[in-house]
């Protein structure tokens, strides 16, 4: 239904635009009654209104347009249709057109106009096809994309005068392919095939799409046939070769978060040989860590404010996981040295009451931790390679942390005597470091990476008290995997689990995947012990 | 002295104080277990299940409870631990000897206390949605069978209104709910001329986070010109990740619409739900309905619970006609004894909270309206269609599977109940 009408609202609005730009103010009582047409129980009714609608050369249609896809639209208990927001608990109610205020209202006086999926596309048509002549470039740009998506013939006269007026070369690039696109349908053959010759030198699964459809429509001359399965193949082959590019990156990203994750682990585990069943909670914590500074820019600081709160909660997170990570070293891990059984059995208890405590402040239900703007969504490098910020945001994030966390263990006194400890803790002891200092300072400094990796982490999953279950068996692998205490080869182990995964993941799906790659993963200890890079040393001998 | 000791003389003080009270008070309620996980992976769900039935306890002794008793409830905590539940249930059953429990979310855990149901012959209600293929005696399923959730949710997709979708994804977390409803809806295709090929089944583990290669296979498998829809049945924490990894590679419900069967106003108070405005769930009950047995309701809850801002849901509103339906069975049988109550239950009518009737049907069953909801920007969800009336539950898929065919339950008996002899059917609102 929403293909049969895009065409038509497209050739409208090719039509209202074909003219003079200028919009004549329409006949009032006309769109008024299309606007109440708005408020009717069908969705067949609603359709046709918005094809009403925006045939119409009036400004006031996008806001209509708008405030009805936003679900701002509601009916008065005397069936006007009128705009509202929300106001506290009541509404304040607005003449849909004018914009006048009529009053306010409480919920029960109004009900929402409910659009559904077919509605909502064919507003988005209309939009689009308006905004390809918008102000703003972004809008244009979408409207070119979409056009790309959903070719129609009746697009060729607006698109045709839109791409007279572009400047932009990425949009009338894209334009150019919207309209190769609508050249697809049309009866002359020759047009068809100068349509799928130009077609064929893009990468974008949406091109790949039409020509498809093209392929299977039942009375197709043969010669345009074959140019088509022939242009389908060169853009198969070029997607397969991006697919590849992509399979890489999903698993330098799912790699990324395994190293996050395992990071802080790799440092106790492999600097005091503490098995820290805790640290998924520290996670955790960092995540919930996250949330509350979340609410609180939410709540005290202007809205322009939020999109900064991801990089304030860092360090409060990395302050409170380090902290409690030190306390958690002197209060119970340093009377169980040398007793991994018993690490073993307290830490997991510890993780159990974190847990609880979670579920108990802040209740057992996920909490909604929102990307800012500049995290949410992402870019087509090319074709069908679709890059999302958040995974980005987090590859880069990780290798700042590597890189920081190298500096500090080779290039400060803190992180000397670490080594010295690892290596040697009872020449480090004789040589007047307090090894029980630096016990505490490292189990701390793991802690806090853990809770730094929450507030990545909670850009992608969910911030649940069991948040930290999730992660811990993956970083005992990736830390095992790598070699203990070796950063490089945590390093290389998450990344190759990553890769690993990533590329197992299609081929097995997901459970066998990991099943596979667990297995891989025994087999290889058993060949090395010590997993990828051994740290040498004294201690790491016996 | 070690803390379990501690624990202990502590319940033996308040227990000491408890009996000082007199043994009349104890004889003077009637119990019901509620089995709900309060801790572990289940716990984000089954917490506010376990509150609903405190709060519905609250509301009948507030009224003057039951046969003249209190109603009391006895909380165990499962800890989302599937064989802990048999025990739990044992425990609650035989010791604590409670006339009916309400109880259960994951299908691991009901199968895991069924048989300690049939052995001590006890009552559970289920609340959850769930894959059909089962009646058992001593369970009342208040949840969706598959019929009254799945086909009529792909049955929508399938209209014009829901966008004509003629390739499907079936895409759900790697256990026995999702891989029988999955069955299920393949047969339920091909039935309605689907072949194979435009059929994509994929499964992921419990918790799973990691959805690129999902989402990114979804998206090449709608390249393909034809309309494509996924339906879900991911369940629990993996869902957030996957909404995420949708929203961020810009997949619009109005290209590719995905469909969940277990994702409710609950789950998306969780997301930030304002890049999947128009993604569907199907259920049948949503907190958005305006009627005013929902609106008391609402209102009841936040009062309850002391928090303006939580969400009603569907499961909580099956719990909420399991146990109106209970009371009514134990008011017109004039006793809790489990038989007397399980022949009275049957037929019994209460109104839903969306303004229809839900009964009980001889095969454990309930009629329910079917939902389907589009989300939106506030992480409520728009009713976009509805069933004309409530849909009768099936057990068993005997339209679709060749196994089930010809198979159906009924539990009618000859009534047990001494005082009555035949059933009147009474509300009790």
């Amino acid at each position: 239904m929403i293909r049969r009408l895009r065409p038509i609202l497209v050739a409208l609005v090719a039509l209202t635009f074909a003219g003079p730009m200028a919009f004549a103010a329409a006949d009032d009582a006309k769109l008024s009654a299309s606007v109440q047409q708005l408020g009717a129980d069908d969705f067949d009714a609603k359709i046709a209104a918005v094809g009403e609608l925006a045939a119409t050369p009036d400004p006031r249609v996008v806001k209509i347009l708008k405030a009805l896809e936003g679900g701002e639209l509601y009916v008065a208990k005397d069936k006007k249709v009128v705009r509202a927001e929300p106001d506290g608990d009541s509404f304040t109610i607005f003449e849909p057109l004018g914009g006048e205020k009529i009053g306010t209202a409480t919920s029960d006086d109004i009900d929402q106009i409910v659009v559904n999926n077919r509605v909502r596309g064919v507003i988005d048509a209309a939009l689009g096809a308006l905004n390809l002549f918008s102000g703003r470039r972004a809008d244009r740009l979408a409207a070119a994309l979409d056009l790309v998506k959903h070719p129609s013939a009746a697009s060729v006269p607006a698109l045709q005068k839109a791409m007279a007026a572009e400047t932009d070369s990425e949009i009338r690039q894209d334009m150019t392919l919207a309209l190769a696109g609508a050249r697809l349908n049309s009866p002359d053959k020759k047009a068809q095939l100068d349509a799928i010759a130009e077609l064929a030198g893009s990468t974008d699964p949406a091109i790949f799409n039409v020509l498809s459809a093209l392929r299977d429509s039942p009375d197709l001359d043969p010669e345009v046939r074959k140019a088509d399965e022939h242009a389908i193949g060169a853009i198969s082959q070029r997607l397969q070769l991006v697919r590849i590019g992509m399979t890489l990156f999903e698993g330098l990203s799912l790699g990324s978060i395994l190293l996050l994750a395992a990071i802080g682990l790799s440092i106790t585990f492999g600097v005091m040989g503490v098995i820290n069943m805790a640290h998924g909670e520290m996670i955790m914590l960092g995540a919930y860590a996250t949330y509350v500074v979340q609410q609180i820019f939410v709540g005290y600081l202007p809205p322009g404010w939020l999109d900064v709160y991801l990089v304030a909660s860092l360090p409060v997170a990395f302050l409170v996981t380090g902290a409690l990570g030190i306390a958690l070293e002197r209060s119970v891990i340093r009377f169980l040295y040398a007793r991994p059984l018993e690490t073993l059995l307290a830490t997991w208890g510890v993780s159990l009451i974190l847990q609880q405590l979670v579920r108990t402040i802040f209740g057992a239900p996920n909490k909604a931790v929102a990307n800012p703007s500049w995290m949410t969504g992402g870019f087509e490098l090319i074709g069908g390679a679709f890059i999302t910020y958040n995974r980005l945001a987090i590859l880069v994030f990780c290798f700042v942390v590597l890189g920081v966390l190298g500096l500090v263990l080779k290039r400060t006194s803190f992180g000397l005597h670490m080594r010295a400890v690892t290596q040697n803790r009872d020449m480090a002891a004789a040589m007047g470091i307090p090894t029980a200092r630096i016990d505490a300072l490292t189990f701390g400094l793991g802690s806090g990476i853990a809770g730094m990796a929450g507030v990545a982490l909670s850009q992608i999953g969910n911030v649940s008290p069991n948040l930290g279950t999730i992660y811990i068996v993956d970083s005992f692998m990736v830390v095992v995997f790598g070699g203990v205490g070796s950063l490089f080869g945590t390093l290389a182990g998450a990344m190759s689990l990553g890769i690993v995964n990533k590329l197992l993941e299609p081929v097995s799906g997901a459970v066998l995947g990991k099943v596979v790659v667990l297995i891989a993963i025994i087999l290889f200890i058993q060949r090395r012990p010590r997993g990828l890079f051994a740290l040498r040393g004294r201690a790491a001998e016996n | 002295m070690t803390t379990k000791a501690k624990l202990g003389a502590f319940a033996f003080t308040v227990a000491l104080a408890a009996s000082a009270w007199g043994p009349a008070q104890a004889e003077d309620t009637i119990k019901v277990g509620v089995l709900h996980s309060l801790s572990g992976t289940m716990a984000i769900s089954e917490t506010t299940l376990k509150d609903t039935i405190l709060m519905m306890v609250a509301d009948i002794n507030s009224k003057g409870g039951l046969l003249g008793k209190k109603v009391e409830a006895v909380v165990v905590d499962p800890a989302s631990n599937w064989p802990l539940f048999a025990e739990k249930a044992a425990e609650l059953l035989e010791k604590d000897k409670v006339a009916a429990v309400f109880g259960c979310w994951t299908s691991v855990s009901r199968k895991s206390v069924l048989p300690v149901f049939a052995k001590d012959n006890g009552l559970l209600f289920y609340p959850v949605q769930y894959e059909g293929e089962e009646s058992q005696k001593g369970v009342f399923y208040t949840g969706a069978a598959p019929n009254q959730q799945a086909i009529p949710a792909v049955e929508y997709l399938m209209s014009k209104e829901g966008g004509s979708a003629k390739r499907w994804v079936l895409e759900g977390t790697d256990y026995v709910y999702p891989r029988t409803t999955n069955k299920i809806l393949r047969a339920f295709l091909h039935l309605k001329g689907v072949s194979d090929a435009d059929i994509m089944e994929n499964y992921t583990p419990f918790g799973f986070s990691d959805w690129q290669t999902e989402v990114a296979a979804i998206k090449k498998f709608a390249s393909a010109g034809k309309k494509t829809a996924v339906v879900s049945t991911i369940n629990g924490d993996a869902n957030v990740p996957f909404y995420k990894e949708l929203a961020n590679e810009g997949i619009k419900a109005t290209d590719i619409p995905v469909v969940a069967f277990s994702v409710g106003e609950e789950e998306l108070s969780g997301m930030d739900t304002k890049n999947l405005v128009g993604h569907l769930a199907a259920w049948n009950y949503f907190e958005s309905v305006k009627t005013p047995q929902n609106t008391a309701f609402i209102k009841q809850w936040h009062a309850f619970i002391k928090n303006d801002k939580r969400t009603t849901n569907d499961p909580m509103e099956a719990h909420y006609i399991g146990f109106k339906m209970w009371t009514q069975a134990v008011l017109q049988a004039g006793t809790t004894d489990v038989d007397a109550v399980r022949q009275a239950m049957i037929g019994q009518r209460v109104r839903n909270l969306t303004g229809s009737w839900a009964e009980m049907l001889p095969n454990h069953h309930l009629t329910k309206p079917v939902l389907i909801g589009e989300i939106r920007p506030d992480g409520q969800f728009n009713v976009v269609w509805k069933t004309p009336k409530p849909v009768p539950g099936e057990a068993w898929a005997s339209k679709y599977l060749a196994e089930d065919k010809g198979k159906v339950a009924n539990w009618e008996f000859p009534w047990v109940c001494e005082s009555c002899t035949s059933p009147t059917y009474k509300t009790y609102e």
